[in-house]
């Protein structure tokens, strides 16, 4: 039994869940949207965009995204947790994966705001 | 001051290439590895999509660039990445809810993530790549 002494709020369950509760998201979203790809008549532009452009599926679709972009964060921060070791490195990655994704979010916003 | 620490003189092997990691070990640095890959293709992904749905004409040009050799290549492996990460993932909430963490179960489980997401990548991507 490792002994820890826990200190301060939390101790990363927070992070923990969110990855998880994101994930889920994600799988019922993939469920989705193979049902929905699997059950277009051929595939052509006007049937894709039409998959995309009702409200159930606009309004998924960004839920997907906002997700995704979340689980991303914790993932690729616990990534260059275990490898980035030099304090000042890591916090320079971590603001530019926090800035490329918040960019990424906005534009499927944009993908999605156009249809 | 007293001597508060006794080094430890068990023998480490932190060396990538002496580790030999079992099976599940090397299904979960997969999960990382199409983590990684999937979240460095992201911007890709979101510009195939915005070009597949903004118009008749940019259907046109995505249709032209993931027909081509190479992006059938690099789009196999990301239809690969996500379908790994994905079982790896529905395995890791299995071993969350103590479901299958027994050590025979969690060796056949992470099998069976090797195999369906190769197997399921093949299908999807004859289906959709060729």
């Amino acid at each position: 039994m490792v002994k820890r002494i826990v200190v301060g709020a939390h101790y990363g369950f927070r992070d923990w869940l969110a990855q998880r509760i994101t994930a889920v998201v994600m799988i019922l979203y993939t469920v989705v949207f193979a049902v929905g790809t699997a059950s277009l008549e051929r595939p052509g532009f006007e049937e894709w965009r039409a998959l995309f452009a009702s409200g159930f599926m606009r309004f998924a679709t960004f839920l997907f995204f906002v997700a995704l972009v979340y689980h991303a964060w914790i993932g690729v921060r616990d990534i260059f947790m275990d490898y980035i070791k030099p304090t000042g490195v890591r916090l320079a990655l971590h603001v530019v994966v926090i800035a490329v994704l918040v960019g990424y979010l906005g534009w499927a916003a944009l993908i999605l705001g156009r249809l | 001051m007293p001597e508060t620490t006794i080094a430890k003189t068990r023998p480490k092997y932190l060396d990538l290439i002496q580790i030999r990691l079992p099976l599940a070990g090397f299904v979960s640095i997969l999960h990382r590895v199409s983590g990684a890959l999937l979240f460095l293709f992201l911007p890709v992904l979101l510009w195939l999509l915005g070009s597949s749905l903004a118009s008749a004409e940019s259907f046109e040009r995505f249709r032209d660039v993931v027909s081509h050799p190479l992006s059938k290549l690099v789009l196999l492996g990301l239809i690969w990445a996500y379908l790994h990460h994905l079982c790896c993932g529905i395995r890791c909430l299995l071993l969350d809810m103590h479901m299958g963490v027994e050590k025979n179960a969690s060796r056949r489980s992470a099998v069976a993530v090797l195999v369906v997401s190769i197997a399921a990548t093949l299908i999807l991507g004859g289906k959709l790549l060729w």
